[in-house]
């Protein structure tokens, strides 16, 4: 089955407003696709909810995920599964240093799959390996988790939390904020170096600036909480362009995905 | 209070009257017993219509008959393998113990590069005039309430420690409070120490209190640091009370010039425990660090009150008290900071943060400056808070249980105050404690 990741119809709220008002999405394995969007269009609320929020209520709708009901499962079982998501605002956790939290989160992991667990010996050379990858130094995994880090220290440092659970679905939301140029390169040649035909990558951001290093295979456009244009990476360009004002005039062309793919622009 | 003793302090009045019948005490001493029971007998133990007693209620220790414990008692028979789990391993070759609250000379241990110090009790320590002079001094300390009042009627006989001049300990001392069931009764104990630090001594501390778990009993602890010019002393207070224990301890500390005292208060234990510490400034550039973490849980109540007295110029102190309550727990901070006239130049910073695991736990927070003087650097503050639903969710989505979440970010508030802490074996027992509050096997690496 080719298929990662089918959303269908999905409403979201907090506090009781809905943000996602019929979201429609189909993502293939091996497939990056980006979500765009203006402020406030709901695009970081859909990887919240992919990543099950507590805060977000899904009012309808479904997610399926590797032909499982996404919704159904706790955020650590869906982690456990291989969703994974880059925060935009990565929490510090003080008292836990990064190899401990690393190896605890890669361990659960492994215990839940049924394969082997790694001690602290085993889990550095690994953690060595994936922190090249992100051109994070040593001194990084001995420091508690993000505290102290700097804004692109502690998306790289997301970018090695994904590099070592090995996800099958990630959700990068907005990872490129407040990056500067080489850390944006840094973090994209991440992902792709990790990226393969049996993974699926969702790209939330704003700008079109990461998908010049993130090549998108599809452009999803949110508006008020609804997809209102899609295509291929060109729309990310003419977004850059024009900006997002003109898609008020755009009506909601739903359901977009006609035969489960979309066709590109 | 009325004059009258009521039936309730009739057990500490038989304790009185049979601890006077021993005549081997000196005039002022015997003296200073009968004042200090007449105080207790007036006042009674304090009540919450007593600012600071507001929030803690020791009705239940009124209430229930405890016996108090003035001699060594045989019937409180000491298992070695009690006494070796209480016993933190830097300090096994100098422990002193006391067995609800009576001195144990015969299970204690002096060796291990602390042969230098003095440590008597106070009735052989009071035929030394120079020992006399020091106990007497910290034994006439007014009595702030009618638990230091009976406190120094009833201690028997009590620990006078001395650091020579220039002495370094080698090792940490501890001094082990156990408290033994005896003779089905339910034991008050009056444990009392003197430490004198004298100029340039080094030291470590660990005061410790653990119990038998079974019946009801209370501790009434009181512990006096005089730390001369230029010593440094680090002291742990590790208060694991039984879960049917009252715990109710006074530290009083005297810096002198230029010395040094960090101290750290762990509260884990007790159904009820107040700790009053105060900290007296009375000379240029000494320097404080009152460090403190309490965690609680069930209905379990803690109260600390501190007092950080700048007396004189050029003195620093800091004061980071944390706190963890989970299910009905309730906790009271009281702390003081006094800038007296004249004492510019003074640093002070104090803070309490508590963390709430639960809807009904509480805390009572007060946090207190009092600044008589126009040059000075002094701040303060309190927080009372929650565990962050996004901060959880962070963990939860690397696939971590939420259980182990709760327990990692729990213990990322209280690392603050842990990672100060220099004996291994108190920070490992508080990594476990910490960590293993939801039973989940998360360990901290070295």
């Amino acid at each position: 089955m080719n298929e990662m990741l089918e959303i269908r119809n999905l409403h979201a709220a907090i506090d009781g407003k809905e943000i996602l008002r019929g979201i429609n999405l189909k993502v293939n394995k091996g497939e990056v696709h980006a979500i765009m969007g203006p402020n406030g269009s709901g695009k970081s609320t859909l990887a919240k909810v992919l990543a099950g929020h507590p805060a977000y209520e899904v009012t309808a709708g479904e997610v399926i995920y590797d032909g499982k009901n996404l919704l159904e499962m706790s955020p650590d079982e869906r982690a456990r599964e291989g969703v994974f998501m880059a925060f935009q605002y990565p929490v510090e956790v003080p008292g836990v240093s990064n190899a401990q939290f690393l190896r605890l989160a890669y361990n659960e992991k492994q215990k839940h799959l049924g394969q082997e667990e790694l001690d602290p010996l085993e889990f550095k050379d690994l953690l060595k390996e994936k922190a090249a990858l992100v051109e994070m130094d040593a001194s990084f995994m001995a420091r508690s988790v993000n505290e102290g880090f700097s804004g692109g220290e502690k998306k790289r440092n997301e970018i090695l939390q994904m590099a070592v659970l090995d996800p099958k679905l990630s959700v990068l939301d907005e990872t490129d904020s407040g990056l500067d140029i080489d850390a944006l390169r840094i973090v994209a040649e991440g992902v792709n170096k990790l990226h393969d035909k049996d993974k699926a990558v969702i790209v939330v951001t704003h700008y079109q600036r990461l998908l010049n290093y993130i090549v998108p295979d599809f452009v999803h456009v949110l508006s008020a909480g609804r997809i209102v244009k899609e295509g291929g990476k060109e729309l990310a360009l003419e977004l850059e362009e024009k900006g997002y004002d003109w898609l008020k005039n755009v009506k909601s062309e739903p359901p977009a995905i006609a035969g489960g793919q979309v066709v590109r622009a | 209070m009325n004059m009258e003793l009521t039936s309730d302090n009739n057990s500490y009045a038989a304790a009185f009257r049979a601890l006077r019948s021993r005549a081997h005490e000196p005039a002022w001493l015997a003296e200073l017993r009968e004042r200090s029971f007449e105080l207790f007998a007036r006042t009674g133990l304090p009540t919450v219509r007593e600012e600071e007693w507001k929030y803690t209620n020791i009705a239940q220790i009124e209430k229930a008959s405890f016996s108090p414990v003035i001699e060594l008692n045989g019937a409180a028979r000491i298992d070695e393998q009690d006494l070796a789990a209480a016993t933190y391993e830097e300090a096994r070759h100098s422990r002193f113990v006391f067995v609800n609250g009576v001195f144990r000379q015969d299970l204690s241990t002096s060796g291990g590069g602390i042969d230098e110090l003095v440590a008597l009790d106070f009735t052989t320590a009071l035929r030394t005039p120079e020992y006399a002079g020091s106990i007497r001094h910290s034994l006439e300390e007014q009595q702030r309430n009618g638990f230091a009042a009976l406190n120094a009627a009833l201690f028997s006989p009590g620990l006078f420690l001395r650091f020579p001049r220039g002495f370094v300990a080698t090792s940490p001392i501890q001094l082990l409070f156990l408290t033994a069931p005896a003779n089905g009764e339910r034991p008050a104990s009056f444990p009392r120490v003197l430490v004198h630090a004298e100029a340039g001594s080094v030291a470590t501390l660990i005061e410790s209190y653990t119990a038998a778990p079974g019946r009801p009993y209370l501790t009434n602890a009181r512990i006096d640091l005089v730390i001369d010019d230029e010593a440094r002393i680090t002291h742990y207070k590790v208060q694991r009370e039984s879960g049917e224990g009252f715990h109710v301890a006074a530290t009083e500390v005297e810096l002198g010039r230029k010395s040094f005292y960090q101290s750290t208060s762990i509260n884990l234990g007790g159904k009820l425990s107040r700790h009053d510490i105060g900290v007296r400034m009375d000379h240029e550039g000494a320097e404080c660090w009152v460090d403190g973490l309490y965690m609680i849980e069930g209905e379990q109540h803690t109260d600390t009150h501190s007092v950080i007295d700048h007396r004189q110029a050029n003195c620093t102190s800091r004061q980071l008290y944390k706190g963890i309550l989970d299910g009905k727990a309730r906790a009271v901070f009281n702390g003081k900071v006094f800038v007296r006239h004249g004492a510019q130049q003074t640093d002070a910073q104090q803070t309490n943060k508590n963390l709430l695991l639960s809807k009904e736990a509480q805390v009572d927070t007060k946090p207190q400056l009092e600044i008589f003087a126009d040059d000075v650097k002094c701040t303060h503050g309190a927080a009372v808070g929650q565990l962050e639903e996004d901060e959880l969710f962070y963990l939860e989505s690397r696939g971590i249980n939420p259980a182990l979440a709760r327990n990692m970010l729990t213990y990322g508030f209280a690392e603050e105050v842990i990672e100060r802490i220099k004996i291994d074996s108190i920070r490992r027992e508080l990594d476990r404690a910490v960590l293993n509050r939801l039973h989940s096997e998360f360990q901290i690496e070295a």
